[in-house]
């Protein structure tokens, strides 16, 4: 059986206590979304301001688990002032750590840093979790839709 | 039988998963207010019917199909006799306790209720008890209304008989599944029927825990599930008054609900085949009529003392323990709730607190207990709960309490 060790990292209860990028954004200029787990209730908004194909401002509202508000806080520091190529690709490669996506044909996106997302790396080991860290990322996805861009 | 002469350790031992262990340390289920574990009784039944009887019901002259045929009507009869309803006729299986309520919505309500037409809800309804009806009212653009709660998580009945005014129906819960609230069943029933709208009672959390009398009630409808007393999964019951199921249209079509079938139409077959279509859950009703024996041994009232035993002594211990740390819905008053404690711990996450918890082996639910628009009146996006049942015992709820220090130890509190 994995270790509590292993979900709860000092890295993520640090953002889990001391969330960055809190707050709203004016809609427009900026796309929102809203995303629910089912599972546990948690629920978040994302505020994502594109400007010239670049995720120039990133805020993150709503109530969660320490689990899904410190994936919330790390990928608004991690995807802000990236461009909209560079935020799919690390989407992607969060979602490859988390196991429910594969590498791309030609190898793995070796050139994306994780930096401290590497940190929830364990929640793999909790299946029931991968859900509450994947809500901001996927609910980010939306809003960038909802863009349309 | 005194509840003192009742066997606690004994029924404990009957139910083999509360034997396993895990990583040495013994499971603490804490989750029956979600599904219940499983007796020996229950299990053999199901396997020795399978072993040594399988075999289809209502349908075939050998003699194993008249055996399983009389084996699974026994249920019926055992259940008629545990909720002391009037006719064994007036039970119908379901698939589960949703898809009873679903039952009356989609025939009894599509029959009944118009443009207009008042349903009254509480807001402490499981979704079960909300979305078949909103769904009808998408339908048949009907008015839900709302009977609120007071401050210590009880029915805030100051208004029933305005709120009930002009209604067609009342549908409400016998217990509640997040607060633990017991319900004024009998006087909802008649407050009901005084403004002339039906009863219909989710006694899903009642059924498991208590006497239940749906005459003593004066309830027109009760629906209740199998998997929340001891029984399999895969079974839901629906009690209903004979002249209401008698009027009703039918809900599924097909093999066994038939009275005849031609080329231009058919005619319905009796009570309660009519609302049996298809090959029921025959092993899991033979398996809930053993769950209805084992718990009619014990005696609905003991299990009910037990509990009542149990959550004073679970929120004496946590209150002791944790003061103000610790939230717990619900009314304290424990002659007006069951054995389910929902409750907020020094800010930490529910999901977090039960992963923390899961790590001694004490399983708790943490979520919106699929009652939505009730966690909002809380305040809250989840709760953590713990619901306690007949195998519970004060080990238990001291294990809950211990396993909570640790998850303050985590998260630095």
């Amino acid at each position: 059986m994995p270790g509590l060790e292993d979900l709860y990292r000092e890295i993520i209860l640090d953002h889990y206590r001391t969330p960055r990028n809190r707050g709203e954004l004016e809609t427009p200029p900026a796309h929102m979304a809203e995303g629910h787990n089912p599972l546990c209730g948690d629920e978040i908004t994302i505020y994502a301001q594109v400007e010239n194909g670049v995720l120039t401002d990133i805020k993150v509202s709503g109530q969660g688990c320490s689990i899904s508000q410190s994936s919330a806080s790390m990928m608004s520091q991690a995807v802000k002032g990236k461009s909209l190529a560079e935020v799919q690709a690390l989407v992607h490669r969060f979602k490859v750590m988390m196991s429910i996506a594969e590498d791309p044909e030609d190898g793995p996106l070796v050139e994306v840093k994780l930096g401290d997302l590497e940190a929830l790396q364990g929640v793999v080991k909790f299946p029931v979790r991968i859900k509450c860290a994947v809500l901001s990322w996927n609910t980010l996805l939306q809003a960038l839709q909802e863009a349309d861009i | 039988m005194n509840t003192n002469l009742v066997d606690w350790a004994a029924v404990k031992a009957d139910f083999p998963v509360l034997q396993r262990t895990i990583n040495d340390q013994r499971l603490v289920y804490l989750d029956s207010a979600n599904t219940s574990q499983k007796p020996h009784a229950v299990i053999d039944a199901m396997a020795e019917f399978m072993r040594n009887g399988y075999s289809p019901i209502n349908r075939s002259a050998y003699r194993l199909a008249a055996e399983a045929t009389d084996l699974f009507e026994a249920t019926r009869a055992k259940i008629q006799k545990f909720i002391n309803a009037p006719h064994v006729e007036e039970i119908i299986f379901t698939k589960n306790a949703t898809e009873a309520l679903n039952l009356i919505a989609q025939t009894w309500g599509r029959e009944n209720l118009h443009t207009g037409d008042i349903v009254v809800l509480t807001h402490m309804e499981h979704h079960a008890n909300i979305v078949p009806w909103q769904m009808l009212a998408a339908e048949r653009n009907l008015e839900i209304r709302w009977i609120p709660l007071t401050i210590d998580g009880q029915l805030d009945l100051t208004n029933l008989s305005s709120l009930l005014s002009g209604a067609k129906v009342l549908s409400f819960t016998a217990m509640s599944n997040v607060l633990g609230t017991l319900t004024p069943v009998a006087q909802l029933c008649q407050a009901a029927h005084a403004a002339g709208a039906l009863a219909i009672v989710d006694a899903c959390q009642y059924v498991p825990h208590n006497v239940t009398d749906v005459q003593a009630w004066g309830a027109d409808f009760a629906w209740f599930s199998s998997h929340k007393m001891i029984g399999p999964s895969g079974v839901g019951v629906l009690w209903g008054r004979r002249e209401l199921l008698h009027a009703m249209p039918p809900f599924l079509g097909g093999g066994n609900m038939i009275g005849d079938v031609r080329l231009d139409g058919f005619t319905c077959a009796d009570l309660p085949s009519k609302f049996e279509a298809g090959t029921p859950a025959i092993i899991e009703v033979i398996g809930l009529g053993a769950a209805v024996d084992y718990l009619s041994k014990i005696g609905m009232a003991n299990v009910r003392q037990h509990e009542m035993n149990l959550t004073d002594y679970a929120l004496r211990t946590l209150d002791d323990r944790y003061g103000t740390d610790i939230c717990i819905h619900g009314p304290r008053d424990i002659a007006v709730r069951g054995a389910v404690l929902s409750f907020a711990f020094r800010g930490i996450h529910p999901h977090d607190l039960s992963q923390v918890l899961d790590q001694k082996n004490v399983c708790i639910r943490a979520g919106h207990h699929c009652a939505k628009p009730l966690m909002k009146l809380l305040g809250a996006n989840a709760t953590a709960r713990a619901s306690f049942y007949l195998y519970n015992d004060e080990s238990d709820a001291d294990a809950l309490a211990d396993a909570l220090d640790s998850a303050s130890d985590i998260f630095g509190l």
